[in-house]
């Protein structure tokens, strides 16, 4: 009956988390003191696994919970429970959005929301740089030090990316490069 | 290949591809959705965000809904959806299984240190593109600014946000009946 539970638990999860992968962490530690399945030690270390794996983190965060929980049906049925309420209402919002594409109001809706949109992605990346760019150890004090290495990675692949013959590389090749550059310099 | 295989492998790339939340999904949706498959446009990837921020569900997979539904009905969002999390189910079951300290080995933070920084880039070049789109006359503009610091300063919810932006682009286009160079279609 696990995995029964474990959708139950994941669809409530998908259906009241709104936003990144990150607004799922609170419903996780909820289920963790519920139902014992995995301590908040162990959630800790399926986030760092979460945010170092390819996927989604969200994503990655349930599957790692189903499967810590009851192995891979687990693993999978959590998958399911986490995303079987996004399809259900995203379908039904994309069929209204089909039937009133030709409405002014929904165009004019639209027109003010992709600046904010826009603006909305703009700012996590710069929630990103902001962490990214800078080291925070013991060794500096809890003073903020600027992380120049990673700067310096960022700003070469920012030019590359509009560079004639670079930019047409897959973008999967830049993150390819940088993951060696960050094994050889020890970033 | 048979439309349904594509959709669900490309999705599955693009999940293999994304490292964080939702948004780092963004360059490569860009590339292989717009620019390979042409199934959206890059204005409908900031519809497909400002969506998937409002409603339940992570932003990654109400993104992936939405384009595989849009291209092929209901069978195309659930399709585009199990792609997307398909990668995650495979390497993090293989992981789980045999490498829990995974995290914890310095190549593969070193390594990390080095993704995140190309994250940072990419996203940058990602909004720049968009803004092309998104960012064609003052209205939108003064809508973008105001966003970012309503967003970043204020840390107002992203949920308020979308409203509020949908509301002031209402009242601009239906009750103000400005005709600006908008972008919308």
């Amino acid at each position: 009956m696990i995995l029964l539970q474990l959708f139950f638990e994941f669809f409530k999860t998908g259906l009241f988390a709104v936003g990144g992968g990150l607004a799922t962490i609170p419903f996780l530690q909820d289920i963790g003191a519920r139902t014992g399945w995995f301590t908040n030690g162990d959630l800790t270390t399926m986030i760092a696994v979460s945010e170092s794996t390819p996927g989604p983190m969200g994503v990655n965060m349930a599957t790692y919970v189903g499967f810590e929980s009851a192995g891979l049906p687990g693993a999978a049925v959590a998958t399911l429970g986490l995303i079987a309420p996004s399809v259900i209402v995203i379908v039904i919002i994309a069929g209204f959005l089909q039937k009133f594409r030709q409405s002014k109001a929904v165009d004019a809706v639209f027109y003010g929301l992709r600046p904010a949109s826009t603006a909305l992605i703009a700012v996590a990346g710069l929630n990103v740089a902001l962490s990214v760019f800078q080291s925070t150890g013991s060794s500096t004090g809890g003073a903020v030090q600027l992380n120049i290495p990673a700067i310096l990675i960022a700003a070469a692949i920012f030019v590359g990316l509009h560079l004639k013959p670079l930019k047409k590389l897959h973008p999967i090749a830049f993150i390819g490069v940088a993951a060696v550059i960050g094994v050889v310099f020890q970033l | 290949m048979n439309i349904y295989l594509d959709l669900f492998l490309t999705f599955a790339k693009v999940g293999v591809c994304t490292f964080g939340g939702g948004y780092a999904m963004l360059p490569i949706l860009q590339r292989e959705v717009v620019e390979k498959k042409g199934w959206a446009a890059d204005e409908e990837l900031t519809d497909y965000f400002a969506i998937g921020q409002c409603t339940p569900g992570i932003i990654a997979v109400n993104t992936a809904t939405f384009i595989g539904h849009k291209y092929k009905g209901l069978a195309g969002g659930i399709l585009a959806t199990l792609g997307v999390v398909f990668p995650s189910l495979v390497i993090i079951t293989a992981i789980a299984a045999f490498l829990s300290n995974f995290a914890e080995f310095p190549v593969v933070q070193h390594a990390l240190a080095g993704v995140n920084a190309a994250v940072v880039a990419l996203i940058a070049s990602s909004v720049l593109k968009l803004s092309k789109s998104t960012l064609k006359d003052a209205v939108c503009i003064g809508i973008f600014l105001v966003a970012v610091v309503l967003a970043f300063f204020v840390g107002l919810s992203p949920v308020l946000l979308i409203v509020a932006a949908g509301l002031v682009g209402y009242v601009v286009r239906m009750l103000w009946k400005l005709e600006l160079g908008g972008s919308a279609k």
